[in-house]
């Protein structure tokens, strides 16, 4: 009986989705002043060859600011909700020690590390020349701790480590758009101050790149910790005081 | 062709949202109701980018090989938003894991009905 309540709803609303979307055809030519506006001033103005990322980091900065902030919060909430005691031993979940991996995963784990690290930083390095950017990175070199993490068990990730280079990345991409207020054209925040360069180049774009960077660091960090702390959560009943 | 893109590409982005929403409303385990949130989200970020889509357009990227001729490039708009939504999508997937470890901690239970209070 629910599962029809729920399948009518959802036809409804299936059918009223396309019947609005019908209406806008597929890669059809439209009218978008906002479009034609970036795609003039990204590459003339700001110097930088990325589209998206000079919309994600110069022209909606402060919204990226506020979406660092976002993923901040989650790590915080879930380093909140998943809380455990602090124990003399360095934190580890002993179930988890217990299980070794094979050695096929972890040589295969070794050689692989380095390699995707570097892949992040190149992408959010080359955040404003080529598809990616810092999200994109950081999400990548988190992957690499991942690897680490599933195939030695005993890896240990310092989580003061983590806090101080994500308040160190937060504190670059705030200190930079207060940068925008005192010394860039017109006094606004987060706007570039430094010299745009030339279209293409990897010193290019002025601040764009610098805050791409900082976001590198900031979400590698984050996405490592929230990883972390979901890997070596006790598991229920092991310790049944701890509720 | 053209109504037939329009059809295809829309209608699986409206159908992958269906999936999610039908996961969460119906199902009764928490981690499966999670992952139909991020079907979800997918559906949601595929109509973004298919709006922003125009034929025969390529990325929005001033590479060199593309400066100097005059091609047409894809809404760089959608594809931003996305981007940030794809963020917040994760940083909301990781907090409602972490609420079903913790609901599973104190009940013993990924089960829905077998909490109080939370399924209609």
């Amino acid at each position: 009986m629910k599962k029809l309540i729920v399948i009518t709803l959802l036809l409804i609303l299936g059918f009223y989705l396309m019947s609005t979307f019908i209406s806008v055809p597929f890669g059809a030519e439209r009218i978008a002043g906002v479009k034609d506006y970036y795609l003039k001033q990204s590459p003339e103005t700001l110097k930088v060859s990325n589209v998206v990322t000079a919309i994600v980091v110069s022209f909606r900065g402060f919204d990226t600011l506020g979406e660092v902030t976002v993923l901040f919060l989650a790590s915080t909430a879930l380093g909140s909700i998943l809380y455990r005691r602090r124990t003399h031993h360095s934190g580890l979940n002993p179930q988890r020690e217990a299980v070794v991996s094979s050695t096929l995963v972890r040589t295969g784990a070794k050689v692989l590390f380095p390699m995707i690290i570097l892949l992040g930083a190149y992408v959010f390095v080359h955040g404003h020349l080529t598809p990616g950017g810092g999200f994109q990175g950081g999400a990548i070199i988190a992957t690499g701790f991942l690897l680490i993490l599933i195939s030695y068990r005993k890896f240990f990730i310092n989580h003061n480590v983590l806090t101080w280079v994500e308040a160190l990345a937060g504190t670059t991409f705030v200190l930079i758009g207060i940068g925008g207020f005192i010394f860039a054209n017109q006094n606004n925040f987060l706007e570039n101050f430094l010299p745009e360069g030339t279209l293409n180049n990897l010193i290019s774009g002025g601040v764009v790149g610098i805050i791409y960077i900082a976001v590198g660091f900031k979400v590698g960090a984050e996405i490592t910790g929230i990883l972390d702390t979901l890997l070596t959560i006790k598991e229920a009943g092991l310790n049944p005081d701890e509720n | 062709m053209q109504d037939y893109l329009t059809y295809s590409v829309y209608g699986s982005a409206i159908l992958l949202m269906l999936i999610g929403l039908y996961a969460a409303l119906v199902k009764k385990n928490l981690i499966k109701i999670v992952i139909g949130l991020s079907i979800l989200d997918a559906g949601i970020h595929l109509l973004f980018v298919a709006v922003g889509y125009l034929n025969n357009a390529t990325a929005p990227i001033f590479s060199e090989t593309v400066l100097d001729k005059n091609v047409v490039m894809a809404d760089p708009v959608p594809q931003a938003l996305v981007l940030t939504a794809i963020v917040i999508g994760f940083g909301v997937t990781a907090v409602a894991l972490a609420l079903v470890v913790r609901l599973y901690r104190k009940h013993n239970t990924t089960n829905i009905d077998e909490i109080k209070n939370l399924k209609w």
